[in-house]
């Protein structure tokens, strides 16, 4: 344990290594405390009930520090922001039925994200397991299809084998969550605590991994040829550490990168290779440059439906390496010319020594060409026409803090405003729902990430819709007494759904105008600073007092109600199809197409 | 098209229903499921026909090994294999039609099973073709078919293509039959000798 998580948490006693040593008489419920202990695990998100009850009743003897959140739900999101910030397993622990089925939408959005995540579950006794008893659900039915794996232990032996099998699975691949549900008599009896016995059997690789000699050969073959080429950056690129590979990678070859959502701070923004974010709201030249590539390097990530447009027109001239540790991502949904299955790391290791020579200039000019006047205008420069935009508020939260922070996100509109106009230069600065897409996921995904790290600056952006889905959390916030900044961006709409019924439902903006409580009262109710913003004047003043603040710190941003996330491709269209931002003002509140 | 896989899961509660969640999370259906023992204690073998386009096969036999618990995955429809279905019927027969079904049986090597006064089982087992070409038969005869039950087909390799069950628990070295990959996969021989 290092000496600042110890400054900064509420561990009641040290670990006591001797039974790591030696096997020891230890019941199931101080079995699950050691086992995490063991693997490594300072700090749990959790909600306690009657059949997780003797799990919650050992841990005082356990150096872990038990984050009381207000919904299962938030655990979840919580273990998931937290494995997001610091690449370690987040765990979440409920107590069976209710608190069990809470987590679901939690478990789900860590699965389509590849988050690696294990949720321990409390279960009735075995003795009536499948009776119907008082909060009993089948959870490891239920999350079958969202969890990586799951595991159902009914004998106190069983625990510690699960538990690190549990853990080796969560991280280990393509990473996932992992659910282990055990019942209450499991948690009571007592069995020898074994550490090592109980590890996990070896990972065994899939089967179907190949990354040989001939698609070695075939992919520096299409590398030395291609005229237009782009490197595709996933969150794979997180997971494999493979941060500087890329960035090798593109600077010798002098390819561009073109990001994913999730794969946004996997390679600086800053950087001169870095073209930006691709897809459904990616910037005009960055699907302009897909569309006309003559090679794609897809480095992990999986051409989900946002990254590609419709498929039958996407890069139709392009040669496609996919780059990917899952075989079954590969030809899911873009037929590619050859697979490199594997770790991305090891693969760029064995590629990067053997790179062809490349003069990438003429393409990168060609690229620079068409930004044009359709490049990200320098907003700052924009005189103040009265209205405020939420543009303008997180470019200047992006300033005012140096790009430094690791900023939350929820889901909508505001989410593709930071992925425009936030740059990530480091590595998991952006945690965001990319796949499920989950509203509600900021708030708690944000307190994960500040509990991971607690020395860096963490800003939750939320629109007004998805903070009213989880800001219970807020209470936790103030328990646990931890610093982060909340900027919501409010506009008194589902933004995103009045975006698209303004577009493609004839502007019939039904269920979409919502009401909401005063934010900054609804902070102070728990203690917590404020403050309302509504002219573009007040927006950096805001952002350096809640930066000053020693506690939490809400900004309430009320902008522009109708205004709409630029480019954007309609459902079914083509990736170059944009709608563009109208060329007269880009920040104007209505748009017309070009 | 059909396509028919050949799993080696372990023996383990729940397992089967991670297999066939799999099939309908792919939006994939299923024709037929047979579960069973193998030569290894703890190591149940099932057989898959699946119907799904034909160049899903590598993505459905991907997601299946990604399956905690499943050993070995073969898609023996690819391949020289051995596929046999067992089937029961129970016909409808007295007296005066009894001995042209038992002729009938002869023809299809099929077997009497049990003989009442008022039907007949009939057990007969072989490759699907063959089961539904006695089903027609009797159909057009105009005997009363009272029930059916068939198993499902199970297929095995011929010849050198042992079960790799040991292989598969000891042995981590990966081995994929590069005909069940479509052509962007590009496999080197020595991975699977």
């Amino acid at each position: 344990m290092d000496k600042q998580a110890k400054a900064t948490d509420n561990r009641r006693s040290t670990p006591d290594t001797a039974i790591y040593s030696q096997p020891t008489p230890l019941t199931g419920a101080e079995t699950v405390w050691a086992t995490l202990v063991g693997e490594g695990v300072r700090d749990v998100f959790g909600y306690p009930g009657g059949a997780i009850l003797p799990v919650y009743d050992a841990l005082r003897k356990f150096p872990i520090r038990h984050i009381l959140v207000r919904h299962e739900q938030g655990a979840a999101h919580m273990a998931d922001g937290y494995a997001r910030a610091s690449g370690r397993v987040g765990v979440a622990m409920a107590t069976s039925g209710p608190g069990a089925t809470n987590l679901v939408t939690g478990i789900a959005t860590a699965m389509l994200d590849s988050i690696p995540m294990v949720c321990i579950t409390g279960q009735v006794s075995s003795k009536v397991l499948g009776t119907d008893a008082f909060q009993e659900v089948d959870i490891t039915g239920i999350t079958l299809p969202i969890t990586k794996h799951n595991f159902l232990v009914r004998r106190t032996e069983d625990i510690a084998p699960a538990l690190r099998e549990a853990f080796r699975i969560a991280q280990s691949g393509r990473p996932g969550p992992v659910l282990v549900d055990i019942t209450k008599d499991a948690q009571q009896n007592s069995a020898i605590f074994d550490f090592a016995a109980a590890a996990p059997q070896p990972y065994r690789p899939h089967p179907m991994l190949s990354a040989d000699s001939t698609s070695i050969r075939e992919t520096l073959e299409l590398l030395r040829t291609a005229k237009r080429p782009v490197i595709l950056a996933g969150q794979g690129i997180l997971h494999s550490g493979a941060m500087e590979q890329v960035r090798a990678l593109a600077e010798r070859t002098q390819i561009p990168v073109a990001c994913t959502l999730l794969g946004l701070t996997a390679f600086p923004a800053s950087h001169p290779l870095n073209l930006g974010m691709m897809g459904m709201h990616g910037e005009s030249w960055v699907n302009h440059a897909i569309q006309q590539a003559d090679l794609l390097i897809a480095c992990g990530m999986r051409f989900d439906d946002r990254v590609t447009g419709s498929l039958s027109t996407y890069a139709p001239n392009a040669k496609k390496i996919h780059i990917e540790i899952d075989p079954a991502e590969i030809n899911k949904n873009v037929r590619v010319d050859v697979g490199l299955i594997g770790d991305l790391k090891e693969i760029l290791e064995t590629l990067l020594p053997r790179l062809p020579g490349r003069d990438g200039a003429a393409w990168l000019h060609a690229i620079s060409a068409m930004k044009g006047d359709a490049a990200v205008h320098d907003i700052q420069q924009l005189p103040d026409n009265g209205h405020l935009y939420a543009a303008h508020v997180i470019n200047d939260i992006w300033r005012e803090t140096k790009g430094d922070a690791i900023v939350v996100t929820d889901v909508g509109q505001h989410q593709m405003w930071e992925a425009q106009y936030y740059k990530h230069d480091s590595p998991r600065s952006l945690i965001t729902s990319g796949g499920l897409g989950t509203m509600g996921f900021a708030l708690p995904a944000a307190i994960g990430a500040k509990v991971a790290c607690p020395e860096k600056e963490v800003w939750v952006i939320a629109g007004d819709g998805g903070f009213q889905m989880t800001c219970p959390e807020l209470a936790t916030i103030v328990q646990e007494q931890l610093k982060i900044n909340i900027a919501i961006v409010n506009n008194g709409y589902l933004g995103m759904v009045r975006q698209w019924q303004e577009k493609f439902y004839d502007k019939n903006y039904e269920g979409t105008p919502l009401l909401s409580p005063d934010f900054v009262k609804l902070a102070d109710a728990h203690g917590i600073q404020g403050a309302h913003v509504r002219r573009r004047a007040e927006v950096v003043s805001a952002v350096e007092t809640a930066r000053r603040h020693p506690g939490t710190f809400l900004i309430d941003f009320h902008v522009e109600q109708e205004d709409s996330v630029y480019p954007m491709i309609a459902p079914g269209a083509a990736l170059h199809e944009m709608i563009r931002r109208p060329k007269h003002n880009p920040l104007v509140e209505t748009a017309t197409e070009e | 098209m059909l396509h028919t896989f050949v799993a080696l899961v372990e023996d383990k509660t729940g397992l089967l229903a991670r297999v066939t969640s799999l099939f309908r999370r792919l939006n994939v259906n299923i024709i037929s499921l047979t579960v069973g023992g193998t030569e290894t204690a703890g190591v149940s073998r099932t057989t898959i026909v699946a119907e799904a386009a034909e160049d899903r096969a590598p993505r459905i036999m991907a997601s299946l090994y990604k399956l905690e618990g499943v050993l070995d995955v073969d898609d023996v429809g690819r391949h020289s294999a051995v596929i046999r279905e067992l089937a029961m019927l129970k016909i409808a027969a007295d007296q005066s039609t009894r001995s042209d079904l038992f002729q009938l049986a002869e023809v299809f090597r099929a077997r009497i099973v049990d003989l009442a006064p008022e039907s007949l089982m009939m057990e007969i087992t072989g490759s699907a073709s063959k089961i539904e070409g006695l089903v027609q038969i009797l159909l057009q005869g105009n005997y009363r078919i009272l029930e059916m039950a068939r198993t499902g087909r199970m297929a095995m390799r011929r010849g050198h293509h042992a079960s790799q069950v040991l292989e598969a628990l000891g042995d981590t070295t990966p081995r994929i039959d590069p005909k069940t990959l479509s052509g962007a996969l590009k496999l080197e021989d020595e991975n699977h000798a």
